[in-house]
Order: structure tokens, then C-alpha cells, then sequence
């Protein structure tokens, strides 16, 4: 103890001039490297300095898959940062049960987040064995599609209300020359774009006991074929894009050289930056106009166990601010997200967000697939479909038998 | 005091003591990292382990996923067609520069420079630019079709079937040269009257380098080959940066299954099993070799 201490003495007049010029530095990692992204980001930056800390910005490049295997060796190898991104759900779950994240529940109590965050499945993706282990700071839902008012009056045909008549306008659109679905190369594009399909058209009730119950009886029935038949269409009709990201793929959209994508609502971030208006230049159908549901999904901050104790309070800080209205809101107007909590005001909102935001007021919400599968399986998942987006000659009946298998052996 | 000091000859331990010395972190590293790194990969490659390692024992069942996985057969299938025909085209096509390097040319400098060049770039740019190239919307396809060939089609990275021939191109651009300089380095080492002999006896040229020169760089023949083996076997980056995999998962190398079972996926154990297996096929490969090469040294 006396040693201790005495090595504290020591080491705090070292420290003190330091911490006389500037308060305790937080490392804060995060894939955030887009444009309207990293605007975003600094709203947080700007938020956490004005509380007298300072946020030091670890941006890693590349996209979450990139950037997660660096952030887990990092935390895994003895080297923590302070906080950092993930999408909340279970990419961190094993860290936390290996005792390696820090339990936020005092903070979380005191600040009584299970009133403030909306909706409640949102602080429960971060919960393990009734402790709270992440701040949930926005929400991204993936069932968006968007159509180019352009591309279809190119074609001559009225801009879709829902899925099917995107489909039946399809062949009209090819004959303009105009791929009718952008669907980029990238694995996640093809897994994510039927995840959609399959809560549009399967339902909540059968998209949960696929995805939360693992019924592989269900996910070999006929009401998943129905899926799996949406999904050849889909892939019919994305034959010609020959992109890779899925920016680029929305770009498409965006010059009318292509007529839809599915994509999650980051995309309305490239429509805003083309300077494109929603309802005049391009059109968004939540559920694909079948199913008014999204899922809330999104990113989370979490908080390795730091020795420092300046720092571990710095952390509590940290942690409040995020959560804050006024930061909350800052950063998701610049995201495109929404906000996690149901008590601010967003009155800059646009068209699409507020479609998002009634949908959310009127609770008709599930769980995204981050949230309910390991990411082990999602990766299975993603092999099978990329295969199956690029394979004409693979049928829907085989997918669909290995997609079975994929649920089947999923935890 | 009983200390008596050793004063007999040294014991064979203790000869060339300094070197010995010198040479322990070598022996170390060989040992922890590389001895020991594999056997500890192998062991946990039988556990169910997920981000983090665990020794919870499953058997063989990483190995029957990934034998079942497409995507793995795949990659091999992949690797297997990139492999062979690497070692083929790479062998002769940098044999015959070489050859055409040695025939005393003008500007021979001028030329080796070029043909080694692609090798000065990494695999991450040489697969950014041959995919580029390969794009049609902007590579070849379109530069012929503007020349008047209305109809022609050539975009392997977008075809399924030939997309890891698209890789292939990409990859033998970039080794060729390396190796056109290691053979053409090997027919410098042979004695110029080989040659004197050999047109005194009338041999023609191309029976004098397939039956006489090529049979005397067999050392450098087989260094070349090692390190283009080594290559094939890691091929990465070059995938990752040209096609990702695409389409699909048509152009798939076993090291990318590695790499994505084990950090995206976050499940070792599956990543540990495929990185086995590849470990496993290149023993099947160079045991045989090494003991064709070493083993039959006894004789005379």
C-alpha cells in the first residue's frame, strides 16, 4: 500500500504540470472516416472537450471489418483504448464476458437511461447478465428503398409505391438502358439486401423465429421460399451493376443509371451531399412499402477496463455525453440516423427521416440480424448470398437449403 | 577451496562458444514463434473457439464445416488452377526472356529494367491497376471496342468462370520479371565454353540450353521454384485488392478464408482449421521433395 501510494506521489509530480495544461485525453476508435461521417463524429469531439476533457480521435479507415479486428487485438493484446465503436448487438460479447469491458450500470442508473432510451431493445442489445455495457448512440435501420424519380420517368413508367410494382417496372427499365437494382459486389450488400426481403415479405413474426428462434423448419417452409423467389428477382433485375461499394452503387441511383438499391439509411448522407431533395429527385420506401418496419440497429460505444483512474472517470463523462440531447441531436442530423433517445426535437429532419422517425414513434420496430446472430454466422450468411447475387445457375431452392443449414447450426 | 578448473580440451558443447551464442535468438525464434506457434494453432484449431481462445475441445468439427463450406472448396479449387498454371506460365515464359536477355541484345539494361519493374510494386497496386485495366468500362474492352470491334467482350473480373485467370494475368505481370532475372542470373553463371563446345559439335541452340544449360541450373531452377511456390501458396492481397473475392465468391484464395473466418467472423477455430489444412498441403507437397532432395544425399 505505503509503496503504492509513495509511487503514486511520484508519479503525480510528474504528471501534474501535464495535467495542468490539459485534462485527462480520452482515445476514442471508431470507423467513422466519411465525409458526412466524420463530420458527425466531431460533434461528439466538440461535446466531450466543452465538458473541460479532451477527445482524442482514433479513426481507423476502412469499413467496420476492417476496423474491428484492430480494435479487439488491441483491447485483447493489453492495450485498450478508452472507448471505442461497435455495432451494438454481439460483436462484443465475448470481450465482455471475458471481463475485458466496463460495466456502465451506476452511471446508466443514475442517469435513468431506461426511461430516456427509445425504444427499449436498444439498451437491451447492450445488457448482458442484467449489467450495462454500452452507450447505443444512434440508429440505422436497414429497410430503406430508394428509387430515382428520374430513372423511372426515363423509362416512362409512374415511380413504384412498394416492392411489387418495382418488380413488375423492371423490364421497362431495362429497356431505357437502366439497371432497375443496384446492388454493389461487396458481400454485406447481397446478405443485408435479403435480410430486408425477408422482414418486408416474410413479416416480423416469421423474420424472428428465423432469425431469434433459429426454427430451421421455418427457414426451410414455403413462406421463406416466397423470399428466396423475391430474392431471385432481385438478383434478375441487379444484373449489370458492376460496382463494388455500396457508395458507388448509390451513386448509381443518383445519375439515374440505375433505378433503385436497397440500402440502409447511411445512403441518404449521399443523396444530401449530391444535393438531391427527397420526394422530388429520389424517393424512399421504408419496408419497401410492404412492412412500415425498421429494425434498430446502429453503433454503440464501449468502454475497455482502464487501470487509470483519471481516466476511468473521465469514461462516466464521456459516456453521459454521448447519451445527452444536445449532442445526440448534433450528431445525427450530420449522420442521417436517428437519435436514440425519444425526447429530442429534430426539426431539420427531412422527408425520408421523418418517415423513419413516425415509424419509431409508432413502435413498430424489431431487432436487427447484428443483434440476434453471432458474427460468425452473418459471415456465412454473406458468403452464401454474395454467391448467390453473382451466380445465375445457383437456384433458389439450393440457397434456400443452405441458408436452412446456415440457421440451423447458427447460436 | 575446491574449485578446480576444467583444464582438459573443451567439450564439443563448448567449441565455437561466441557463435553458439550469437545464434540462440535465432534458435529462439524458430522455436517459440514459429515451432511453437504452429502447434499451438494446430491444438486449438479442435476447439470451438470464438473471439477469443478457448480450450474447449469439439474434435474434428472445424474440419467438417470447413470441408462442407463452398466457399473453402472454392478457394482450393482456386488456388490449385492459380498455383499450376503460375508455376507453368512464370517458369516459361521467364526462362524464355531470359534466354532472349542473353542472346547479347542491345539495351539489355533498358529491358531488365522494365520486366523487373512490375516487381517493385505491391501486389495491392498491381491488383488496384489490373483492375482497372481488366474494368470493361474503361480497360481493354473499351479501348477495342472504340477501334471499331463493336461486339467485343473481355472483362474476366465480372465473369464467374474466368474471373481467377483475370488474377492470374495480374499475377504473372508482376512475378515474371523476378524470375526472368533469377534464370537470366543462372545462365550468366555457365561456363562460356559449354557454349564453344557445344557449337563446335553443331548442337543446335535449342537443344544446347534444353539438354545441356537447363539441366546445369538446376540450383537456380530450384530456388526460383521455392520462391514462386511460397508466393502462390500466400496469395492475398492481390485477391483482396482486384476482385475482393468477386464475383461472388469466384475468386476465393484459402489465406482470405483464413483471415475472414477468424477477425470478421471472430470464430479461431474455424480460421486455425483452414490455416491447418494449409499448412498440411504444403507438407504434402515438400516433404516428398525435401526428402527426394536431401534424403538420397547418402550416396556418393
Amino acid at each position: 500500500m505505503k509503496i503504492r501510494s509513495l509511487a503514486a506521489m511520484l508519479a503525480a509530480t510528474v504528471i501534474l504540470p501535464f495535467a495542468a495544461a490539459h485534462a485527462t485525453d480520452l482515445e476514442v476508435t471508431h470507423w467513422w472516416t466519411s465525409g458526412g461521417e466524420a463530420a458527425a463524429v466531431a460533434e461528439f469531439a466538440k461535446a466531450f472537450d466543452a465538458t473541460g476533457n479532451k477527445w482524442v480521435d482514433g479513426a481507423i479507415a476502412g469499413a467496420g471489418g476492417t476496423a474491428r479486428p484492430i480494435m479487439v487485438s488491441r483491447i485483447t493484446g493489453g492495450d485498450p483504448m478508452a472507448a471505442t465503436q461497435f455495432n451494438h448487438g454481439r460483436q462484443a460479447e465475448e470481450l465482455v464476458e471475458a471481463g475485458l469491458m466496463r460495466d456502465l450500470t451506476d452511471v446508466a442508473t443514475r442517469e435513468n437511461w431506461k426511461d430516456i432510451i427509445k425504444p427499449a431493445g436498444l439498451l437491451d442489445s447492450c445488457t448482458i447478465d442484467g449489467k450495462i455495457y454500452c452507450v447505443p448512440v444512434n440508429i440505422h435501420s436497414w429497410q430503406w428503398l430508394w428509387l430515382s424519380n428520374g430513372a423511372f420517368e426515363a423509362a416512362g413508367v409512374a415511380v413504384p409505391k412498394n416492392w411489387d410494382e418495382f418488380v413488375a417496372a423492371g423490364p421497362a427499365l431495362e429497356k431505357a438502358g437502366i439497371v432497375p437494382l443496384a446492388v454493389g459486389g461487396q458481400a454485406w450488400q447481397a446478405a443485408g439486401a435479403f435480410d430486408v426481403l425477408m422482414l418486408a415479405l416474410g413479416g416480423k413474426d416469421r423474420f424472428y423465429k428465423v432469425y431469434k428462434d433459429k426454427d430451421a423448419e421455418v427457414a426451410a417452409g414455403a413462406d421463406v421460399a416466397k423470399v428466396f423467389k423475391a430474392a431471385d428477382d432481385a438478383r434478375r433485375l441487379s444484373k449489370g451493376t458492376n460496382v463494388q461499394d455500396w457508395n458507388q452503387a448509390t451513386n448509381m441511383v443518383i445519375t439515374g443509371k440505375a433505378g433503385g438499391q436497397i440500402m440502409g439509411d447511411w445512403a441518404q448522407g449521399e443523396f444530401a451531399l449530391a444535393g438531391k431533395v427527397a420526394g422530388k429527385d429520389y424517393s424512399c420506401l421504408p419496408g419497401l412499402g410492404v412492412n412500415e418496419v425498421i429494425a434498430t440497429g446502429g453503433d454503440a460505444f464501449y468502454f475497455p477496463v482502464l487501470e487509470d483512474e483519471e481516466k476511468s472517470k473521465a469514461q462516466e463523462v464521456l459516456a453521459s455525453t454521448l447519451i445527452s440531447p444536445t449532442a445526440q441531436v448534433a450528431f445525427n442530423l450530420k449522420k442521417g440516423s436517428l437519435p436514440v433517445r425519444g425526447d429530442v426535437d429534430l426539426a431539420a429532419a427531412n422527408d425520408c427521416m421523418k418517415k423513419g422517425l413516425d415509424i419509431l414513434a409508432k413502435g413498430n420496430v424489431v431487432e436487427w440480424v447484428d443483434q440476434l446472430l453471432s458474427a460468425d454466422s452473418q459471415k456465412q450468411k454473406e458468403d452464401l448470398f454474395s454467391e448467390f447475387f453473382a451466380n445465375a445457375s445457383m437456384t433458389p431452392e439450393d440457397a434456400q437449403k443452405r441458408f436452412a443449414d446456415i440457421i440451423a447450426s447458427a447460436d | 577451496m575446491k574449485g578446480q578448473v576444467h583444464t582438459g580440451r573443451p567439450s564439443k558443447l563448448l567449441r565455437n562458444l561466441s557463435s553458439k551464442i550469437a545464434s540462440i535468438p535465432m534458435v529462439l525464434t524458430a522455436v517459440v514463434i514459429f515451432l511453437g506457434g504452429t502447434v499451438w494453432t494446430v491444438v486449438y484449431s479442435f476447439t470451438n473457439s470464438k473471439l477469443l481462445p478457448r480450450a474447449n475441445f469439439v474434435g474434428l468439427d472445424q474440419y467438417e464445416r470447413l470441408w462442407d463450406a463452398p466457399r473453402w472448396i472454392m478457394s482450393i479449387q482456386n488456388l490449385a488452377i492459380y498455383g499450376v498454371l503460375t508455376l507453368i506460365f512464370s517458369l516459361v515464359m521467364g526462362f524464355l526472356l531470359a534466354a532472349l536477355m542473353d542472346q547479347k541484345i542491345r539495351f539489355e539494361n533498358t529491358f531488365r529494367t522494365i520486366f523487373l519493374y512490375p516487381f517493385a510494386l505491391s501486389f495491392i497496386v498491381t491488383g488496384l491497376v489490373w483492375q482497372w485495366i481488366l474494368n470493361p468500362e474503361f480497360g481493354v474492352q473499351s479501348v477495342v471496342r472504340s477501334l471499331g470491334w463493336e461486339t467485343f467482350a473481355f472483362d474476366p473480373l465480372y465473369n464467374s468462370d474466368i474471373v481467377i485467370y483475370g488474377v492470374l494475368i495480374a499475377g504473372l505481370w508482376q512475378g515474371t520479371g523476378l524470375v526472368m532475372c533469377l534464370l537470366l542470373a543462372g545462365l550468366r553463371g555457365i561456363d562460356e565454353d559449354i557454349w564453344k563446345a557445344s557449337r563446335v559439335d553443331g548442337i543446335p541452340m535449342w537443344k544446347t540450353y534444353l539438354f545441356i544449360i537447363i539441366p546445369m541450373m538446376r540450383p537456380v531452377f530450384i530456388t526460383t521454384l521455392v520462391i514462386i511456390a511460397s508466393g502462390i501458396v500466400k496469395v492475398y492481397d492481390l485477391v483482396v485488392a482486384q476482385t475482393s473475392g468477386g464475383p461472388g465468391i469466384s475468386s476465393e484464395v484459402p489465406a482470405k478464408y483464413v483471415y475472414d473466418y477468424m477477425f470478421q467472423a471472430q470464430n479461431l477455430g474455424q480460421g486455425f482449421a483452414a490455416s491447418t489444412m494449409m499448412l498440411v498441403t504444403v507438407a504434402i507437397i515438400i516433404v516428398p521433395w525435401a526428402y527426394l532432395e536431401f534424403g538420397g544425399r547418402k550416396r556418393v
